[in-house]
């Protein structure tokens, strides 16, 4: 095991210093009744080469976008991540440092950490943020156990077109603590209808969910929802892309209480869904009741401005059962990534970002208008997604799409307001014009008829 | 003359210096990454002004050559495990292999998206498979789900998975899951967060299960019981398989917090002491790197029994072909979107290759080896009182130094930042006054330890000199002891301008 430094010499001198007579011996305290006979069965250890070998043949084995030119969404997105980053966070001074509990020693990462804060701040509008969460999912379920102790009320309004991988997520942490939920239908054009909300936020309502863009991709009506949500009381979650942040509504600029999401992709690679990154903004009256980690700026002893961990009386080492969530990491190098991404994009660049993808889904949405027996259900304005509506089950386009060379989005069997002919498309600031005509041939070859070949 | 306040001969200097923030830095019209141009027709792509924000997100712009700097500039400011040595116990700082960086690099792990088809995914799904394969060999258990995303939600999953055993077997009244005092904080937390209710049992001075506590605690309200083995002493729960026989004899289910999972590769198994579910941390055993923070992996391996109550997807093999079974539809549990920390995942799968069986045992070996010629060598210098069978890490006392110099093991802690060392965990376990809890890990070098050694030395000397010297600590580090009072009173958690404290 060559990460393993000890020569025979090393051991000798180590045993005697320690005056054991053996490896062996120090292990005296298992009992001999559940000590491993034998060797684990696993190969024995291999060359640096040798590994590198099998994990390149393995990955060789994956088909990816890199092969495929990618129209999947769904809250991972197929976006531009500069060298930069990359080359950042193969750093080992931040790649391979521990939590930054010694502040003296980790003002590197704490500072990072509170520029990534900032970074959140201004673009969720809202005044406070914390160092992250695993996910955009989890961020979100973290934000309802939030409000469910804040509000002391058990009943939450989720958008029936919440991601249903997010809503089955934060259905799954609501579990322990007791709590009703209640789904506000979609209107016909595919966004949430603030009368259905209304209807259900009432007293008892500790937090109604609003995602914008919704899974369809379409824009909400949020000041309508967040009036309709909040008119009882209830805190007002956002569960936001970050992308479309450069150019959309603020979540503070419509009232919410907390603001969440994935910020994939902001510089972090798809990776066949992890690890990611969630960021988490609330009130300044939530902060105390924020989960994970949080950096703050304050002096040294010598009057210095210098960064540390704080608000830490929230967190699970110190209040064990009484914490705020069990979280006790948060998502360092993808914070990292995700902060020189946007240090690289800076304001001027965002809009151009935004435009980007505006541009992009326009163009696609014009071509799609233009194909018989294809067409746009929800016609309402989108960001960075759409809904496309085939002649025939969506998953055999995904399938014929190959041929093209394209991942052809993901099939809405399933989703409220969607059929099975329904198709979730992405187009992010990486695709072509070439790319989007590709896809319109191809799915004018699928409506046509045409049958898969391969 | 005074001693100088760092001794040349062992202290490590700083090149780094404080950085102004990103947000003073950069010109309005600066830029790095710019956006492909758009080669297709004119597109009217007006959004209506309804949807639209009122103000531009105001982010600094900044040249390439700007964002490269501020970060390699911020980055000499942090303690590293290329830098030095990290003996902080429960957390396992070991070396991270490059190799395990490049592989998960790899295009065709990074590249892909998880809304693809099992069959594009083939290799991946082959490396997660073998890779479940090896931790449930490691660990001896039948199943495992590398889901979680780190430790705390392996915790989480874990109690999730005893939850719906219990309930599924018409016993919704077991609720209450068992805490010894001398636990990771998350334990408790994880068991809140899972609807359960926590229940503290007071350990034996040694950290270790009190039998008799344990039996009076059980009933027909356990649901189980979390225990980390080895305990946050660095000590072997020697009498296992008696509290295996009395939790299972009152019908709950025992959880292991494998925190501790490094002292015991290739020695025995958690599977074969009577543990029904056990966590590991990919970020400490299995090498992958802690990343400031994270993020990491915490998979969890059960029984035959718990099986059927891990969450979808699950990956399945047929004759060499991989395929999904058990996708979560409608409200199936779920803890993470997709399939978790796969990146992490791939990292530790290229460590057990490079293992073996004979690398794991060594690794251990190493660490407990390790973890003993410093308390030998230690011992001299700070009182520890558990001692006897100490495996991969130790917790002394800083007891004695505050009586004699009136110095508190903080101010230890903090010094010996001055010599290129990072503080040992202090103050944890809770059941240790002044703890001072030190693991080396297997990849520390004889020389190291003696290096960690020979500081300690000097620090005691200073103690009994020059006390104010501990007391102030650090000097030579990029900033001075921090006002963390004043962080909390008055939080300042994003810039606005210069320094409003």
């Amino acid at each position: 095991m060559p990460y393993v430094p000890h020569t025979p010499e090393d051991v000798r001198a180590m045993l005697a210093a320690i005056g054991a007579a053996s490896v062996d011996a120090l292990f005296a305290t298992l009992p001999d009744a559940i000590r491993l006979r034998g060797e684990l069965d696993l190969p024995r250890g291999l060359s640096e080469e040798e590994v590198r070998r099998f994990m390149q043949d393995l990955a060789g084995e994956n088909i990816t976008q890199a092969d495929l030119v990618s129209f999947l969404g769904g809250g991972i997105y197929d976006a531009i991540i500069p060298a930069a980053c990359d080359a950042i966070a193969c750093r080992s001074e931040f790649l391979t440092a521990y939590t930054p509990y010694q502040a003296e020693v980790s003002q590197g990462t704490l500072q990072m950490i509170y520029e990534w804060q900032t970074f959140i701040t201004r673009l969720t509008g809202l005044p406070v943020a914390n160092a992250s969460m695993y996910d955009g999912a989890t961020a979100l379920g973290e934000a309802l156990v939030l409000a469910v102790g804040a509000r002391r009320k058990r009943k939450v309004v989720l958008p029936a077109l919440l991601n249903p991988r997010w809503r089955r997520v934060a259905a799954t942490m609501l579990r322990g603590f007791d709590v009703q939920i209640v789904e506000a239908p979609p209107a016909a054009d595919g966004t949430t209808d603030p009368a259905a909300v209304a209807r259900l936020a009432d007293a008892d309502t500790a937090a109604v969910v609003v995602q914008n863009p919704n899974y369809l991709g379409l824009i909400e009506p949020v000041q309508a929802l967040a009036a309709a949500g909040k008119a009882q009381g209830a805190l007002l979650v956002a569960a936001v892309n970050p992308v479309s942040l450069s150019l959309l509504a603020a979540p503070g600029e419509y009232g919410a209480d907390l603001a969440v999401g994935e910020a994939q992709p902001f510089g972090i690679p798809s990776g066949g869904g992890g690890p990611l990154l969630g960021f988490f903004a609330a009130s300044e009256a939530l902060m105390r009741r924020m989960p994970g980690r949080v950096v703050g700026r304050t002096v040294d002893r010598n009057g210095n401005p210098a960064y540390t961990l704080t608000l830490q009386t929230r967190e699970q080492h110190i209040r064990r059962e009484k914490a705020t969530s069990n979280i006790c990491s948060n998502q360092g190098l993808n914070v990292l990534r995700a902060t020189v991404y946007l240090a690289m994009l800076g304001g001027t660049g965002l809009v151009e970002l935004g435009t980007a993808n505006h541009t992009r889904l326009a163009a696609l949405r014009r071509e799609v208008e233009r194909i018989p027996g294809v067409e746009l259900p929800f016609a309402g304005p989108a960001f960075n997604e759409t809904v496309v509506r085939l002649p025939r089950p969506a998953q055999a386009f995904r399938d014929f799409a190959r041929q093209y060379g394209l991942l052809g989005g993901i099939p809405l069997a399933g989703v409220a307001g969607c059929t099975e002919n329904d198709l979730l498309v992405a187009v992010t600031e990486k695709r072509t014009a070439e790319d989007i005509e590709t896809f319109a041939a191809a799915l004018a070859a699928f409506a046509s008829g045409e049958e898969v070949e391969w | 003359m005074s001693e100088p306040i760092l001794p040349a001969n062992i202290c490590q200097r700083w090149l780094g210096a404080l950085q102004p923030s990103l947000f003073r830095k950069g010109q309005r019209g600066r830029r790095a990454l710019t956006m492909p141009a758009w080669d297709g027709d004119a597109v009217a792509a007006e959004l209506p002004a309804a949807c639209r924000r009122a103000a531009p997100a105001d982010l600094p712009d900044l040249s390439e050559p700007e964002v490269m700097r501020h970060f390699t500039l911020l980055s000499n400011l942090n303690h590293h495990i290329e830098r030095g040595m990290y003996p902080l116990g429960s957390c396992t700082m070991k070396y991270n292999p490059r190799l395990n960086e490049q592989i998960a690099a790899l295009p065709g792990f990074a590249a892909l998206h998880p809304e693809q088809d099992p069959q594009d995914m083939q290799g991946l799904l082959a490396a997660l498979r073998l890779l479940e394969d090896d931790l449930c060999e490691i660990t001896g258990f039948a199943a495992c789900s590398l889901i979680p995303s780190a430790g705390a939600q392996g915790e989480y999953l874990g109690m999730l998975v005893i939850r719906a055993l219990h309930l599924a077997n018409g016993q919704p009244e077991r609720r209450e899951i068992l805490i010894p005092d001398s636990a990771h904080g998350t334990n408790p937390a994880s068991v809140v967060m899972a609807g359960m209710v926590p229940r503290t049992i007071e350990s034996r001075a040694d950290g270790r299960i009190d039998l008799d506590a344990l039996r009076r605690a059980c009933g027909d309200q356990t649901a189980g019981i979390m225990i980390t083995n080895p305990n946050t002493l660095g000590l072997f729960e020697n009498e296992i398989v008696d509290v295996a026989a009395i939790v299972h004899a009152a019908g709950g289910r025992l959880y292991m917090d494998g925190a501790n999972l490094n002292a015991i590769l290739g020695r025995c198994r958690p599977g074969d002491m009577g543990f029904d579910v056990v966590h590991m941390n990919l970020h400490k055993t299995f090498s992958t790197p802690h990343g400031g923070g994270g993020p990491g992996a915490g998979p969890i391996c059960v029984t035959a029994e718990l099986e059927p109550f891990l969450p979808g997807p699950r990956i399945v093999e047929d004759d060499g072909a991989y395929a999904f079974t058990r996708m979560p539809t409608g409200d199936d549990p779920a803890i993470h979107a997709y399939l978790g920390n796969v990146g992490v995942c791939l990292r530790a799968l290229a460590y057990i290759l490079r293992a073996g069986c004979d690398g794991l045992k060594r690794v251990s070996d190493m660490a407990v080896l390790n973890a003993n010629y410093l308390l030998a060598r230690l011992r001299p210098l700070l009182p520890v009182d558990h001692a006897e069978g100490c495996l991969h890490e130790f917790v002394a006392s800083g007891r004695t130094w505050k009586e004699a110099y009136g110095v508190r093991t903080l101010d230890i802690a903090k010094r010996l930042l001055d010599f290129g060392v990072h503080a040992p965990t202090v103050y944890f376990p809770l059941i240790v006054e002044e703890a001072f809890m030190v693991e080396p890990t297997e990849t520390e070098t004889r020389e190291s330890l003696d290096h960690f050694v020979a500081a300690l030395e000097q620090i005691r000397r200073e103690a009994e000199t020059r006390p104010e010297l501990l007391q102030t600590a650090p000097h030579a580090t990029p900033v001075g002891r921090l006002d963390e009072a004043q962080a909390a009173r008055q939080p300042d958690l994003r810039w606005l301008g210069p320094c409003n404290c």
